[in-house]
Order: structure tokens, then sequence, then C-alpha cells
């Protein structure tokens, strides 16, 4: 494949003396939306961090147009078009909106940053009226919406999205994840998405990996993961009904 | 009018403090790091302008010695940051906190070996000029003092403010990995911020020895800076420059009017009360952080 964005191979990472990742490998093809599920401690955000530069890999490569990336400095990433928004929103609590999204533009010093900007008002019109409000006195999902706008004012190509939906209500996850939507469809922003709510991920995803004790334990195409059967009960809480109209067994997940 | 001249003096003495104390908050602001150092890099700056400007040492013209002693204070910060403070980066604050103590007991020596260990006078063109307003007798060196801290200040304010540097460094204080996130060069910039309170530290010792002798021990008090960044709110410029001005004030003012070894203990107790009362200093930046 020629127009493979982001490619991660047989990565290893430990995160002190654990060892996070034990070997995984996936692709992000230009202007595609690409989700990682998996359960707390599957080494979802550990991936996100070893591409983003903040965490160095042990083995593997990752590689970005073909050119290799990983153990560069996270600036250098950045200036190359990768964008990490971190879980938990992380935003700069002491300053004001528009210092946040200046500081997303640090790496840059073309003329776009004031078009981008506006560009990034029609997306999320709430942060233009809160512009000169601390990023610390706004909602969870004002900063979860700023936290992904100073992500975007870097121009990235391709943008880590870790856990977009943590602690927010439905509705906003709803809102936020058409934002994403819109944001690749008509800017064709990359997106590598992390998250443990599968239902929304897998429905603006393009292509999924399921992610279990730092492996990768199946891969495929969103509809069809959303399909599958053991996706259905571990990851979308749907249950089964015997004949009898009760269940006495525990499934067991067919990749193990 | 008595009162008044001890205004006076307390103002000047208050704005040296203001300056350590700036340095603190500096490094604070940005590195999250306490350099318990900043007094006697303060009177590493005041002994480089001497060994610079006195005709007894390299007898250069003052200014250019003033100019040459924050050059080389804030080189000798940003040193300190890149070979000795990197290596305790991600520490527990104690680390710091016993390194920079070290590092200060290290400058004093270093000091005292190249000065000597008695006390010294900087030859500075504005030592010993009275001027007259009305009935009150000033030092020029106390109005120098007063008008360049309040320069000093407004100009950091702004430079934090406005500057995309400076608010860079507000970002990379508040959060650190975020920071890394958007490609901030963080460590870049806390060499930077050292190197700043490096220049700060000079121009408060140069201003400190325009007002008397000074020794190796002058940078002990950095601690009644330290006592003046807290009252005044660790982590707010103009906090730490309203804190040196009540410490400043309440000294003079202790010794005349209490008994005069009070003076000494004043700054403290009154760092105490704050403490009690507004345990964030007086002009505080607080924030929680939402879940």
């Amino acid at each position: 494949m020629s127009d493979v964005l982001l490619e991660i191979r047989n990565l290893e990472a430990f995160y002190g003396p654990v060892m996070a990742i034990r070997g995984a490998s996936l692709e992000v093809p230009e202007g595609a939306i690409v989700t990682v599920l998996g359960a707390n401690g599957a080494g979802k955000t550990t991936l996100l961090k070893t591409v983003s530069g903040v965490m160095d890999p042990d083995k593997g490569e990752v590689l970005l147009a073909g050119e290799s990336i990983e153990r560069s400095e996270p600036d250098r990433i950045v200036r190359k078009g990768v964008v990490h928004v971190p879980e938990g929103r992380e935003v700069f609590p002491l300053l004001d909106v528009e210092e946040n999204l200046a500081m997303g533009a640090w790496t840059r010093s073309d003329d776009g940053v004031a078009e981008d900007r506006e560009m990034i008002f029609g997306y999320f019109p709430i942060l233009e009226e809160r512009l000169r409000q601390s990023a610390g006195t706004l909602s969870g999902g004002e900063q979860q919406m700023l936290a992904i706008a100073r992500g975007l004012m870097a121009r990235p190509k391709i943008m880590l999205l870790d856990e977009p939906s943590l602690g927010l209500s439905p509705i906003l996850v709803g809102e936020i994840f058409s934002i994403l939507r819109r944001l690749n469809e008509e800017r064709g922003v990359a997106m590598l998405l992390v998250e443990q709510n599968a239902k929304a991920a897998l429905d603006i995803a393009d292509f999924g990996y399921v992610m279990e004790l730092g492996r990768v334990v199946m891969d495929g195409p969103a509809k069809r993961l959303a399909d599958n059967r053991d996706i259905r009960e571990f990851y979308l809480g749907a249950k089964e009904r015997s004949q009898r109209g009760e269940r006495r067994w525990k499934r067991r997940k067919t990749w193990r | 009018m008595d009162s008044l001249q001890l205004i006076v003096s307390g103002l000047a003495n208050g704005c040296v403090y203001g300056l350590i104390a700036l340095g603190f908050v500096l490094i604070y602001k940005a590195t999250e790091q306490v350099n318990f150092a900043q007094g006697d890099m303060m009177m590493l700056g005041a002994f480089t302008a001497l060994g610079l400007a006195n005709d007894s040492h390299l007898g250069l013209p003052f200014w250019v010695a003033c100019i040459g002693a924050v050059v080389i204070v804030a080189a000798v910060g940003w040193l300190l940051e890149r070979t000795v403070l990197r290596r305790v980066f991600g520490q527990s604050q104690l680390a710091v906190v016993i390194l920079t103590i070290a590092l200060g007991f290290v400058l004093r020596f270093v000091a005292g070996t190249i000065w000597g260990h008695d006390p010294l006078t900087l030859e500075s063109p504005i030592a010993g000029v009275n001027v007259r307003l009305g009935g009150l007798v000033l030092g020029l060196d106390e109005i120098a003092v007063v008008l360049v801290t309040l320069l000093l200040t407004a100009a950091l304010f702004a430079f934090f403010r406005r500057t995309k540097l400076g608010v860079a460094m507000q970002a990379s204080s508040q959060n650190q990995l975020a920071a890394y996130y958007m490609g901030i060069p963080v460590k870049r910039i806390h060499g930077f911020t050292w190197a700043l309170a490096g220049a700060t530290a000079a121009v408060a010792g140069i201003l400190f020895a325009s007002k008397g002798s000074i020794d190796p021990n002058t940078g002990l008090l950095g601690i009644k800076a330290f006592a003046a960044a807290v009252i005044g709110g660790f982590g707010s410029l103009p906090g730490a420059l309203a804190g040196g001005l009540v410490v400043g004030l309440i000294e003079p003012f202790a010794a005349r009017y209490v008994a005069s070894g009070y003076s000494q203990v004043a700054p403290y107790a009154l760092m105490l009360v704050v403490l009690i009362l507004r345990p964030h200093g007086i002009l505080s930046q607080v924030h929680g952080k939402k879940v």
C-alpha cells in the first residue's frame, strides 16, 4: 500500500518494568479514521505516546509516510504533522482560550495561523465566545473541544486522539464525534482514535483494531467489527439470549 | 517626616527583596522548581559587577560592568540548569531543594575565593549622592533601586503576558506534558528561564551593592526574599514584588517601634500570619483541575 500515512511495526514498549506493548502493528491510511479499542491497561495510551515521541519504544518502528520517526523529540514529530490530543484534555488551565490555541500553533511561523483559527471557530463556535476565559474554568465538553482545537492549530496530517469521550455526557460525545467526522471529511485529517466507547468510535471509524494486554488481537473494517459477535458482547454490551431466556455460561473470546 | 524616611529606605530594601523574589517566582512559574541559590546568584551578580567596575580590579566603565554582570550571571544560571538541574529533572521537589541549597554554598565559596571574605564596596556613580525633595533627603541609589525594580517587573510581566515565548513558559509550568504534546521544547525553555532568573538576580545584586557593602554571605538575604515570595503568593510576579515591599517596609518599622532584634523576626512572623490567613499568598493564582 502506497497511501499509508502512519505505520507501526512490531512495536514493543515498557512502562517502567511493565511491558505495555508486546509487538503491535497497525496502519493508518491517508485521510482515514482508524480506531483502537481495548480495556484499561491494554496499551492504547502507551501506543499513542510512542508515536508522538513522549515515550521511546524498545523495539519496533513508527513510520510516517515511510520515514522512521520513533525516538524523535516530540517537537520534531509535531512539526512533521503528528499531533497528540491527550487523554483527560490537559489544557493549560490558567491560560485563556486564545493563548491555549496559540500554544497549539507553537511550531508554526507561517501566515496561515489566523486563518486556521477562523476555520476552527467554524467547527467550535463556543470557543470563539469563550476566547478570553481561562481554560480551567471551561466545562468538560468545552475543554475537550479546546484540546482538539489546540491540536488542529498545528495543522496536522494526523491526529492521535486519546479517549475524547472520557467523562462526557452521551449528547456531548455525539456532538464531538460528529465534529471529528466532519473534520476528517472536510479537512482530510487522518485520525488514530483510541477509545473505550466502542460504539461511538466504530460509528465514525473506517477501520478498527482491538488491543488486549499489549497485543493487537483483532482487526478489520469498522462495519465488520461492529457486527462481530465477540465485539458485540465484550465491547458493545449486547447480550445473547439462550433458548431458555437466560444465559448460564460465560462466553469465551474466540481470539484467546 | 521620620516615618517617611523609614518608608523610603524600607521601599528601597523591599525592591531588592522583590527582585530576588521575582527570580524565585520566575523559576517556580516556569519549571516548578524552587531555587534556594537565588540569593547567592544575586550576590554573584553584585561581585561580578564589582570585579568588572572597581579600579582595584578590572576598572571598566560602570555601565559596561553592569551589562557584563547581567550577561555573566545569566550565563551562569543557564549553565547551572544545563549541567546540574537537568539531571534531577522529574525527581522530587526535595532533591531540587537540597541541590539548590548546596549550589548556594558553592557559589558563596567561589565568590569568597575570588573576592575574599571581607566586605567590599562597589564604586557606583549613584552611591552616596543625595537628592532633596522638599524636606526629604533621598539617596539617588534608593530612587534608582525603586525605578529599576518597577521597570523590570513591568517588563517581565509584559513578557509573560504578551510574547509567545512568555506564554509558552507559563504553559510548560501549568501542564508540562501538554506542552510536550504541543511541540514546545520544554527543556530549552527551562534553560532560558534560569538565564532570565540569573539576569534578574544580577540586577538585584548591582542595586544592592549600590546601597552598601557586600560580602559572600550577602546571599543569605535570599531567605528573606523567599519569605517575601511566599507572602506575595508563589507564582505571581506582581505578588513577588508586593511581598518584597511588605518585607522591606516591615523591617525598619519593627526596628524603630518594637526592638531592634525584631526587625529580623518580623518578615518570618508575617509569613506565618499570611500562610495561616491566606495560604496561597496575597496575589495568587489558584485553580482546581477538572476531571
